[in-house]
């Protein structure tokens, strides 16, 4: 494993439209290759440090800064992000009407590599992916995520993970809302990205089940905007044998 | 996986934008204001036959009766004073594209005109200011007796008396001022005529360019499609920009007999100082089906609601229209339709994108008489607006006289979202590129009625709207 850090987050603090604090002096540090997942009660602020990692325009650092390959990111623009190598699994994924799900993962691979695509071999790829994530082919051909269920919006989440392959990701509860088969089939796909390359997960979530099948190298716990807490893989089993009580009490 | 329509491509804006000198040697143009002399000039330039001199007349007298519309968007920047009604190029029609003079031929080859011609159309015709320059129809199409000409040309053919029944009896002159200035000086536009079961394959094409200056292009488009016979008419439009104003009030006419179907697509896109003053209707008998696919992306004002009205039992009509309203522009379109037969079928859907302060409004009437038994009319209207400044409104009108009608309506306003935005730039796509994506994608229903390559336009002319060149 390289000592090279990917993801550095160095005493970032952020607000929501420059008025409600929501995160503190948040620090990490993740490396290529690494599983990190965040975990945290319900408003901890885990959601919005996916955002402001990713850039979303709402969300203002009004202290600290994230580099990722050692460059300053903390300014730019979410797709300069993207190019860079990032990428976030959103917990509600957008419906975009009129876009084939198909023709906007084509279109932004396009623009993430600035490549032309091959169309045959892209197809195939995508239909590799989509097999991992027991998807049916004709989600390609439907308009993105528009009456997509629950779980299908979230596999074509990870779909997209597979197809962009990015050196790091953050899943945003990629879990949440699922059954027990669809998390199984997400993990997979999941994992399938673990193996591909030497890329970084952050995954948030504040359930444990889809983790049971993940290496995870780091835990996290956020608590009311402030990592609390910093462990090993092992943590995720602690917690979900005691839940965060003994964070909160540290409080 | 079908996704061709959804590709947002550079364009090159030069493209509708570039213009022509018009020279005084080449050009014949009348000057400019409406009087008695005017339209008699008109009617001689024509050769009019003498009734449609008399006809010119009695339209200039009504013309200045009837009042402006005073019910939508301001026209006060229109002065009749300052438009020159006929502007045409000193020389005939031809029906061979090498005859047709080089500045206009060069023209249409900018607009990629013929090449469509080759390659996808049954038949071209190509309208420069006030006159047809080009006019040709497939040898296959015309064995299966299909008329496709100039107005002009037809009102001297056999086909004499048919236009003469037909012509400004759907859009009479009294319906409004602009219908009357239309029927005092028309000139240029098409007759179709469709014989009884005759399917025509591929699509007929006009294009009507408003090249001159202050000028006012009044084209008559006449199609009567005959029992169980088929036909895709599409018309395209486009004018390069000028600071004075220019008027469009067009006319079009359409027949479609028992048991028929015509499908009638526009993409408008005239330049930002004219004036879109445009009327179009559609009679349908006994099971006949009109189809309307409409597109308005230029003009400063457009007042633009195709009417049809359900004549014959079970006949049935759809409309779909998307109408984008960038900076400057104030258009007003929409869709009228009247349920006359019983179990007729009229489905209304539109969109209206609105961006850099434009107004998109949205105005339907739909009218179901007393002897429309066990119609059925959906009205859908979705409006985009780009930003705070810009503005949407639909104004939908229903008036039902039965108690059986089955009729639903659905408005949508809303707003483009951040966080939409956001979702698209994280998968790294530019901001732009993001907008110009969801609004392609909102068009989308609209664009996938038109043929291919009329989609890529079209989604070319959404892409160059959002640069912000449009």
């Amino acid at each position: 494993m390289s000592e090279q850090s990917l993801l550095q987050v160095k005493d970032l603090s952020v607000s929501i439209d420059n008025e409600l604090p929501i995160l503190h002096n948040i620090n990490l540090d993740i490396k290529p290759g690494e599983t990190h997942v965040l975990m945290g009660p319900n408003g901890a602020g885990k959601s919005t440090l996916g955002f402001t990692l990713m850039g979303n325009p709402h969300y203002c650092v009004t202290g600290g800064k994230i580099l990722f390959e050692g460059e300053d990111v903390t300014d730019l623009s979410a797709d300069k992000r993207a190019k860079a190598g990032m990428f976030l699994s959103f917990q509600n994924p957008y419906e975009v009407p009129g876009i084939s799900m198909g023709s906007f993962i084509r279109n932004a691979y396009h623009s993430l590599t600035g490549a032309p695509v091959k169309l045959l071999q892209f197809q195939k790829s995508l239909k590799a992916s989509m097999e991992v994530l027991s998807m049916d082919e004709s989600y390609a051909d439907r308009d993105l995520n528009v009456g997509f269920s629950g779980g299908e919006k979230k596999k074509a989440e990870i779909l997209q993970l597979l197809m962009m392959n990015p050196k790091f990701a953050i899943l945003d509860e990629t879990d949440s809302g699922l059954d027990v088969d669809a998390v199984r089939t997400v993990s997979k796909g999941i994992e399938e990205y673990q193996k591909k390359k030497d890329g970084a997960l952050l995954i948030i979530t504040h359930s444990t089940k889809i983790l049971e099948s993940l290496h995870v190298d780091y835990t996290h716990v956020l608590v009311k905007g402030e990592i609390v807490h910093t462990g090993d893989g092992t943590l995720v089993d602690e917690i979900n044998e005691h839940g965060f009580e003994r964070f909160l009490k540290e409080d | 996986m079908s996704d061709n329509k959804q590709i947002v491509a550079d364009i090159d804006h030069s493209l509708y934008d570039f213009k022509d000198i018009e020279n005084e040697k080449d050009f014949y143009r009348m000057e400019e204001g409406l009087t008695r002399e005017t339209v008699l000039k008109v009617s001689e330039e024509k050769n009019d036959p003498e009734w449609m001199r008399d006809f010119r007349l009695e339209c200039l007298k009504l013309y200045n009766e009837i009042q402006m519309p005073n019910w939508g968007p301001s026209i006060e920047g229109l002065d009749m004073d300052k438009i020159s009604s006929y502007v045409r190029h000193k020389s005939d029609m031809k029906g061979k594209w090498e005859d047709v003079p080089e500045d206009i031929k060069n023209t249409f080859e900018k607009l990629g005109i013929p090449q469509a011609e080759r390659e996808s159309l049954a038949g071209v015709g190509a309208q420069y200011d006030s006159e047809l320059v080009y006019h040709n129809v497939k040898d296959e199409v015309a064995a299966q007796g299909v008329v496709y000409t100039d107005l002009e040309s037809a009102l001297r053919s056999e086909y004499a008396d048919m236009i003469k029944s037909h012509f400004m009896k759907l859009v009479p002159p009294t319906d409004h001022k602009f219908a009357a200035l239309h029927g005092a000086v028309w000139s240029g536009g098409s007759f179709v005529y469709v014989p009884k079961n005759v399917k025509v394959e591929i699509p007929l094409q006009s294009y009507f360019r408003l090249n001159a200056a202050g000028a006012g292009q009044f084209e008559h488009t006449l199609i009567i499609v005959d029992e169980g016979a088929d036909l895709h008419f599409i018309e395209g439009c486009s004018a390069p920009k000028y600071n004075v104003a220019n008027l469009h009030a067009g006319c079009v006419e359409l027949y479609v007999a028992k048991n028929a179907r015509l499908r009638y697509s526009t993409i408008e896109n005239w330049s930002k100082n004219m004036y879109n003053l445009n009327t179009k209707r559609a009679l349908v008998e006994e099971n006949g089906i009109m189809e309307w696919v409409s597109g308005s992306f230029g003009s400063h004002t457009s007042y633009l609601y195709p009417m049809t009205i359900l004549k014959g039992a079970g006949s049935k009509m759809e409309f779909t229209g998307i109408t984008f309203a960038g900076k400057g522009q104030n258009l007003d379109t929409g869709a009228k339709v009247v349920h006359q037969g019983e179990r007729t079928t009229s489905v209304i859907n539109t969109k209206s994108i609105s961006k850099d302060g434009g107004i998109g409004t949205y105005r339907s009437s739909v009218t179901i008489q007393s002897t429309a038994k066990k119609a059925k009319a959906s009205v859908s209207c979705d409006s985009l607006m780009l930003d705070s400044i810009s503005r949407a409104d639909t104004i939908p009108g229903m008036d039902i006289r039965t108690s059986d009608a089955d009729v639903g309506h659905e408005a949508k306003i809303g707003r483009i979202s951040d966080e939409a935005i956001f979702y698209l730039m994280s998968r790294g796509i530019s901001e732009e590129d993001a907008k110009a994506m969801i609004v392609s994608g909102f068009a989308n229903p609209v664009s996938k009625e038109l043929p291919l390559e009329y989609a890529v336009e079209m989604n070319n002319l959404i892409k160059l709207e959002m640069s912000g060149n449009g």
